[in-house]
């Protein structure tokens, strides 16, 4: 291709004289474009190529609004005006010009209406709706280069709710004799399901029609449907697997003609394609993966040719290969396929090289220890987008001992980077790593590395990372005193650095200052608050401070104010701030200023230190009961909830007001609720805000403020003895492991250079350093644990906080518990003790300590699966506390435990077939789901039940011990999705015993309606002392499990007819050949679905069903032409949507 | 899938751009001018990829004119290279020994070439022979169009 561009723009003038030049002719240089294009090159200013555009613009506007104007011109036009487009400069009177010509022109200019169209408007342009008659015609002509355009033009923009118009035309191209219009016709069937899944719902017969096409490129385009299809739900095309593999096989083995060749290389682009599907179906299947191992190294092996095709295709085989259930020998090939990358002097290939390594590193460690010295190599390479990919790569190998080297490393970067995404994402991995290994220098290391994170990230970077970091010091780790340390390195560091004149530190890091100052000032006992005080007072006058930061700052002076006598600036800055504009800030100038005027109450509001301690809040306003009878008694109307209000309003009135009431609902709203901040209030009905005890758990619940904290603290860093001398085997070279263990890490790493040459230049002394620092405590030891993630169970900590709730939560758990469960918990309580007091070994006393109380605390309260380490205190509480929430137990240690999954773990065996287990009897009676596996490995299997219960559907999870010995500390946590696990999101059990089965239960909701949802989490046990492992799973709900049928009358359904506002309008098929094919279909929709039918008449039916918890949705179903014509309506935009493709699916099936 | 692709000369001027997903006015330009100016600014040495925002972006120098495709972060870069390399060689194929002028004046031949071998951000025709047929057919109706219909219809694709 070296000859193919010679030509540059220099050569413009040249060419342009010269006419009878070769290839000229087609240049038409005498055109109107040309002459265009030639005066814009000749200018040389931007402001007068502007000029002349606008010119061109005003005159080509004239033309396109003349009725002279011929189509031919007007085609000429148009091009002109795409190039002004393209230049930047809008034209868009001309669109309309575009959708006329394409409509009205004859074939050549038709093209150019449409190519006009296509890149003028986007799919959600109101003219586009005017283009859909034109490709009606268009794909009903006997022309098929008329039908090709069309089809070209759907492919690329269509309004979405104009797709039912030509959906059965563009389904009659797929059997279309020329491969072309099939081909296109499968591409614009494949941009409508991208851009409307249900709308293609019913013609996925079809697109295994096109799977099957004899054509490879219709075959091929089809595959993208798949891709997708396949992508969303695995689970559905399972059987497709072998069909995919057959179809690799032939292309790998060079079936398909010579034109789709590319470079020799057998169709390039369906090879990748299909690699990718298989990937994604193979993925956490073992079975579907085994399909596949052969094809998978024939591809690895055909692929050899050194041409960068191959090597895409290779780079798309490792992929597979690692995502896929392993396979030894393939792992093999495959990590050699990644030494040829990174090996590769191409630094293109060296770059996927870094990638692949990034991909694969968790799985196999000791390839980042082949490559280290490439690793090196590139950290320091002049491309920063290679030293990027490089850190990335070392993140993920980030331990205990080299995270300070790393760190540093990833500062150097961000300190040179410019790009904002990079920052924001940097930044976010530091923080990160900083937070995992607090301690890894000293305390002073954590916090100058969050220093310099939170002045580099500064207001880019995501807020939780302060947050993080706040929480972190507040509640501290294992250790007191280190807490201490660094609660005074803190201090230290931040007074040091206000000591300077001009501090020129971003908002979010003043606002962490002002915060840490406020609350640990008392702890440099030789530094007066005075001082800090004074500190904080001149900040707040500088100019470059925000109102939101001086917020924090003069809360920090009010609780530095609680233990000083010093009124002056306390006093000037309440003054100065109450009169200021700012409403927040003047508020916490007023409360200052009342605060400081009453020392006995600012002691008691601002205890010292006490950010961790809970603070009693009665959500339910009870203490406003007094003030709410009062007013009824004096004939207020009672308080009604929002949709109530919503309700009533439509009743009132005939007319529907919908487009105008939202402005009416909220000024309700708000009258109504005066001084119920607490979101809990909202959902109160009047009956209820009396009962104040009921919601006390409720209360404790919301202070907790502990969701979506990454609960990874731990000191690895500090390693106990043992750990060290596993990480000086790991230095050793695979092959050199064995014996010698108790080298230091720093011996290994001048025994290296010996493997590759005996005398070492200095750089390269100093590169083999680097890598000594980075790549220790890596390997393949099995004890080893990739990015710390694995914790001691001795160094789990728990917050102090939390000991309240604990109590609370078990026992509600307590009173929730399953009373006919108690006999296998009983059992299993038994061996506990037993399990206990014989085999523990001395070393673990504490825990042996926990499991007894934990052992006595469920003879007390027979809970089935309650893991609590309190005392006497704590149970006292709970009897005390008459809760009614739901199960929510706390698990004792708050470590993650997560293993990389390994990638030898091929020998596993065969899971023994065992009876599923059951349900507690008063479960089994309600209507529930087959027991389905999750997850399982050689010791743990997981599966789960949903039970349908009226007003929820409630996950019973099922952990099979499979091994003979006990498995400890077993955590089951749920992530959030779309689906929503009500209050708790994680279960505990101390202790499984061999061959058993524990089950927990939570409730689980869709809290926005979709059509499928999964359901995501983990469990983590420890099936041996210190060695902690973790499994994932995930279990698909869809919307049909959380439908329940909506019990009213005809004339209910009327009213809310009219009040609900989000609707959608379908056609379904009916079963027509039943004798009354209305009421048949919807029988049976009602049966799959469980839809409540209100009323048949006549040809029409009204349906109701409610999403659970209560977003009702109303149906109206009326034949029309032998279809089925629904009309959903609904308060939930998405869910008649999705309830119309619950709808599809389930008539499909009969 | 492909997001968009974007050609554009080493003086930094838009020769072409394909969008495969929808995007305010406003967003194409910033997203232009910021990655012209990132890969025009990249040195001949450095690697054809780049990360950038949550995309990939893939680009190529081809003698004056630059190919820069924005790809997902599932997609494969070395084939993205290739299908900027397949279509400089379908271009190279129609205009016979393509040079930038060539885009420049009948950037419209262009896009119908594109068009006809990436259809909404994916690969459909990948075998050269198939994209130029359907493309010079589409042509020949230039010299034809005063032939009466009847005869168009039986034009068509062989």
């Amino acid at each position: 291709m070296s000859d193919v561009v010679e030509k540059t723009l220099t050569a413009l003038p040249s060419l342009l004289s010269l006419d009878s030049q070769p290839g000229t002719g087609k240049l038409s240089g005498t055109s109107k474009l040309g002459n265009l294009i030639r005066n814009i090159a000749e200018l040389t200013s931007k402001h007068d190529e502007e000029k002349l555009i606008k010119k061109e613009l005003a005159a080509i506007k004239e033309h396109v609004s003349s009725p002279n104007t011929t189509l031919r011109q007007m085609k000429e036009i148009m091009v002109r005006m795409i190039y002004c487009e393209m230049l930047g400069y809008e034209a868009s009177f001309g669109y309309i010009h575009a959708i006329k010509l394409a409509q009205q022109g004859s074939l050549l200019e038709k093209r150019v209406g449409y190519l006009a169209v296509s890149l003028f408007l986007n799919e959600s342009h109101e003219l586009l709706l005017l283009l859909v008659n034109t490709v009606l015609k268009d794909l009903q002509s006997t022309n098929l280069i008329e039908v090709c355009m069309a089809l070209t033009v759907t492919s690329q923009i269509f309004p979405k709710d104009m797709i039912p118009a030509v959906l059965p035309l563009v389904e009659d191209k797929l059997q279309h004799s020329k491969e072309i219009i099939r081909r296109k016709a499968v591409l614009a069937l494949y941009k409508f399901y991208l851009i409307a899944p249900n709308q293609v719902q019913h013609i996925h017969d079809k697109f295994r029609k096109a799977l099957c096409d004899k054509d490879p490129d219709v075959m091929a385009a089809s595959l993208h449907i798949y891709g997708q299809m396949i992508k969303e739900n695995p689970e559905g095309y399972k059987d497709l697997t072998e069909s995919f593999v057959t179809i690799l096989k032939q292309v790998v083995g060079g079936k398909l003609p010579v034109e789709f060749n590319y470079h020799s290389v057998p169709a390039p682009w369906l090879q990748i394609q299909l690699l990718r599907i298989l990937a994604l179906l193979g993925k956490d299947d073992q079975s579907t993966s085994e399909l596949m191992y052969d094809v998978l190294d024939e591809s690895v092996r055909r692929a050899e040719i050194n041409h960068n095709m191959t090597y895409a295709i290779l780079f798309e085989c490792v992929k597979t290969v690692y995502t896929i259930y392993p396979k030894s020998d393939l792992l093999e090939k495959a990590a050699k396929c990644i030494g040829k990358f990174v090996l590769s002097p191409k630094i293109n290939l060296k770059y996927l090289g870094l990638k692949a390594l990034t991909y694969v590193i968790q799985q196999d460690p000791n390839l980042a220890l082949q490559h280290q010295m490439t690793i090196i190599e590139c950290l320091d390479h002049s491309d920063p987008i290679v030293k990027r990919e490089t850190l990335e790569l070392l993140y993920r190998i980030t331990n205990g001992q080299n995270v300070t080297v790393i760190v540093e490393k990833m500062l150097d970067f961000l300190r040179q980077s410019k790009d904002e995404y990079t920052t924001i994402d940097l930044v976010g991995k530091v923080a990160e790593l900083a937070e995992k290994y607090p301690f890894t220098d000293n305390n002073e290391w954590f916090i100058q590395t969050m220093n310099i994170v939170l002045s580099v990230g500064g207001d880019v970077m995501q807020p939780d990372i302060p947050n993080n970091f706040l929480r972190l010091l507040a509640e501290g780790f294992e250790n007191e005193t280190e807490d201490h340390q660094l609660r005074l390195h803190a201090v230290n560091s931040y007074l040091s650095l206000l000591e300077k004149d001009n501090v020129h530190v971003p908002q979010r890091f003043l606002q962490v200052i002002s915060w840490v100052l406020g609350e640990y000032f008392f702890l440099k006992a030789e530094t007066k608050p005075e001082v800090v005080l004074d500190k904080l007072g001149r900040l707040l006058d500088q100019s470059f401070v925000t109102s939101e930061t001086k917020g924090w700052i003069i809360a920090a002076i009010t609780k530095l104010s609680s233990h000083t006598v010093c009124p002056n600036t306390v006093a000037e800055v309440a003054q100065k701030y109450t009169t200021s504009l700012d409403t927040v800030l003047r508020q916490h100038a007023f409360e200052l200023k009342h605060l400081n005027e009453d020392r006995d109450l600012i002691r008691r509001v601002l205890p010292l230190d006490a950010s961790c301690e809970d603070i009693e809040v009665d959500t339910s306003l009870s203490f406003l009961d007094g003030f709410v009878a009062d007013a009824l008694g004096r004939g207020a109307a009672p308080y009604k909830p929002h949709h109530q209000r919503q309700e009533e309003l439509s009743q009132e009135k005939a007319l529907n007001y919908e487009p105008y009431g939202l402005s009416l609902p909220v000024s309700l709203s708000s009258c109504s609720i005066t001084g119920r901040q607490s979101p809990t209030g909202l959902s109160l009905s009047s009956g209820l805000s009396g009962n104040s005890t009921e919601m006390g758990p409720k209360g404790g619940s919301n202070s907790l403020k502990l969701e979506g904290v990454r609960n990874v603290w731990g000191k690895e860093g500090y390693l106990p003895q043992k750990e060290t001398t596993a990480e000086g085997t790991l230095q050793v070279l695979p092959g050199h492991e064995g014996p010698g263990t108790e080298e230091s890490a720093m011996e290994n790493a001048s025994l290296q250079p010996d493997l590759a040459s005996p005398t070492i230049p200095e750089e390269d002394q100093e590169k083999q350093q680097l890598a000594s620092s980075l790549f220790v405590g890596l390997g393949s030891h099995n004890t080893l644990c990739l990015m710390g993630k694995s914790e001691n169970t001795s160094q789990r900590f728990r917050r102090k906080t939390n000991k309240t709730q604990e109590s609370s939560n078990a026992s509600e758990k307590f009173s929730d518990s399953s009373i006919s469960s108690r006999s296998t918990v009983e059992s299993l309580m038994d061996n506990n003790i037993l399990e206990n007091t014989s085999s523990e070994q001395e070393t673990e006393l504490t825990t042996l300590n926990q499991s007894s109380n934990q052992a006595s605390e469920f003879q007390d309260s027979t809970t089935p699966d309650g893991l609590l380490n309190g005392g006497e205190r704590e149970k006292q509480d709970m009897s005390s506390d008459p809760s009614g929430q739901a199960p929510s137990l706390f698990t004792g240690g708050d470590m993650v435990i997560l293993q990389p999954s390994c990638a030898a773990a091929e020998n596993e065996q065969p899971p023994a077939t065992r009876p599923p287990p059951s349900l507690p009897t008063e479960l089994s009676q309600l209507a529930h789901s087959g027991v389905q596996g999750l997850c399982s490995n050689e010791s743990i299997a997981v599966s789960a039940c949903k039970i349908y219960k009226d007003d929820s559907v409630v996950l019973v999870v099922f952990i099979t011990n499979k091994s003979t010995s006990a498995i400890k500390d077993i955590i089951v946590r749920f992530a959030p999705t779309e689906l929503k696990v009500s209050e708790s999101t994680s279960h505990g059990f101390p202790l499984l015993e061999g061959q058993n089965t524990a089950n927990c239960q939570c409730s689980v909701l869709m809290e926005k309606p979709c059509a499928q949802g999964a359901l995501v989490g983990s469990i983590a046990y420890q099936a041996e002392p210190e060695k902690s492992s973790e499994l994932q799973f995930s279990l698909a709900f869809a919307l049909a499990d959380f439908i329940r049928p909506l019990t009213i009358s005809t004339e209910e359904y009327g009213k809310l007819w009219l009040a609900f506002s989000n609707d959608v309008k379908q056609n379904l098929k009916l079963l027509s050949d039943a004798k009354d094919p209305l009421t048949a279909t919807l029988n049976a929709l009602k049966e799959t679905l469980q839809l409540h039918i209100v009323d048949i008449i006549g040809t029409e039916g009204i349906v109701a069903c409610q999403l659970l918890p209560a977003i009702p949705c109303l149906l109206h179903c009326r034949i029309n032409t032998g279809m089925l014509a629904v009309w959903l309506r609904s308060p939930s935009p998405d869910l008649p949507d999705c309830l119309l493709y619950q709808c599809q699916k389930a008539i499909q099936k009969l | 899938m492909m997001q968009f692709m974007l050609l554009f000369s080493r003086q930094g001027k838009l020769r072409l751009q394909k969008w495969y997903v929808p995007l305010s006015d406003k967003e194409k330009k910033k997203i232009t001018r910021e990655l012209v100016q990132t890969v025009l600014a990249r040195k001949p040495k450095m690697c054809s990829f780049l990360e950038w925002r949550d995309l990939k972006i893939v680009y190529k120098r081809y003698a004056s004119l630059y190919f820069c495709c924005a790809i997902e972060d599932q997609d494969n870069e070395l084939i993205t290279l290739e299908i900027i390399h397949r279509y400089v060689e379908l271009l190279d194929k129609y205009f016979g020994s393509v040079c930038e002028l060539d885009i420049i004046f009948n950037f419209e031949k262009a896009y119908f070439i594109l068009d006809e071998f990436l259809l909404g951000g994916e690969a459909q025709e990948t075998s050269k022979k198939n994209v130029l047929k359907a493309i010079e057919q589409a042509d020949l109706l230039q010299e034809e169009m005063e032939t009466p219909r009847s005869v168009l219809e039986e034009i068509g694709l062989t």
